[in-house]
């Protein structure tokens, strides 16, 4: 049996109009923030106090007051130098005996290489605000990036981030490793 | 000339809709503490937004709460105690095979002094997160 009242088709024409405002809404309330950041990794905690006796010409010190100043190596330091100065101290160009150990060794990929045995220490206080020591960090990080750069487009002709190898990366990494040390915290001077 | 039919307009746009509410991530958490995230040039972005943790730290947007520097984690004012507890949380919320992969950003106030952090880390390297990812934002070139 049919139904003689016909039902009267929707019109849809307008469905389109709020399926828009519906994403136009979506694309205005998001935020597609990326987040950023610098990456580190934290070393496992020392169970007991003894620590690891470093050569004094293997450290590279890094001091940070509450003052937001800088002490690199005894000597006031500068946020504008301490990249090169990370720099010539890891890499020891003229292997100044006062400048860090390098052995030799044999790398995957590489062939043999002067390893550094350099370790950036990195100290500051409990004062310290944390815009310096991420600007420091920063600095710090850049010259590892460099040298790592450098030692990529030398061996195998890319800045080591555009390495699609990811053995070629890691080649990169034991001949350059990211050495910087924090120190246990100190409260040097006075936080408030 | 023939009329173009639009009736399955509807249907791509709320493709369109779909894919967007599915590809974003809305923040859960609303900030209680007031972040300028420091600018650095040597950031890396996050790989897995699921795999991350956030600790953020800054002075309470309320002035009735200080001016010093506090500890937000998920909704709530936290002290340094609570982070071991925070973390544990956070790994038993992930996948057993991701555990290992989780990431704690921690976002913190340009001003905030080193000394709130310093003990974050220490709890964090109590609890086991050792990778930690310091937020700071983009600048586009090195600024002497």
């Amino acid at each position: 049996m049919r139904n003689k009242r016909e039902v009267p088709e929707i019109n849809a024409g307008s469905m389109a109009d709020i399926a828009f405002l519906l994403l136009i809404f979506f694309l205005v309330t998001v935020t597609m923030d990326v987040d950023t950041g610098i990456t580190r990794k934290l070393p496992p905690p020392v169970l007991d106090e003894q620590s690891i006796d470093f050569n004094q010409r293997n450290i590279f010190e890094v001091l940070v007051n509450s003052a937001n100043m800088l002490m690199v190596e005894g000597k006031e330091g500068n946020l504008a130098t301490l990249k090169q100065e990370t720099k010539t101290f890891f890499l020891n160009p003229n292997n100044d005996p006062n400048l860090p150990e390098k052995k030799l060794e044999r790398v995957e990929l590489i062939g043999d290489v002067y390893i550094s045995k350099g370790v950036i220490s990195l100290k500051n206080d409990r004062g310290t605000s944390y815009e310096m020591y991420i600007k420091v960090q920063n600095e710090l990080t850049r010259a590892f990036q460099e040298m790592r750069d450098e030692l990529s487009t030398e061996k195998f002709g890319t800045k080591y981030d555009k390495l699609v190898d990811p053995k070629k990366q890691e080649a990169v990494q034991s001949v350059i490793p990211l050495a910087i040390s924090e120190a246990e915290p100190e409260d040097i001077g006075k936080t408030k | 000339m023939p009329k173009i039919s639009t009736a399955s307009l509807p249907d791509i746009v709320f493709i369109l809709l779909c894919f967007f509410m599915v590809s974003t991530t809305m923040r859960e958490t609303t900030l209680i503490v007031k972040i300028r995230l420091p600018n650095a040039t040597e950031v890396q972005k996050l790989e897995r937004k699921s795999l991350v943790s956030f600790i953020y730290i800054g002075q309470p947007i309320k002035g009735t709460y200080g001016t010093e520097s506090r500890i937000q984690l998920n909704d709530q004012f936290a002290t340094v105690d609570d982070i071991q507890a925070f973390v544990a949380t956070e790994r038993e919320a992930r996948d057993e095979a991701d555990r290992r992969l989780i990431t704690t950003s921690i976002k913190a106030d340009r001003d905030t002094r080193m000394g709130i952090i310093s003990d974050i880390k220490q709890e964090l390297r109590k609890a086991g997160a050792f990778k930690i990812n310091y937020s700071s934002r983009k600048a586009s070139s090195h600024k002497k």
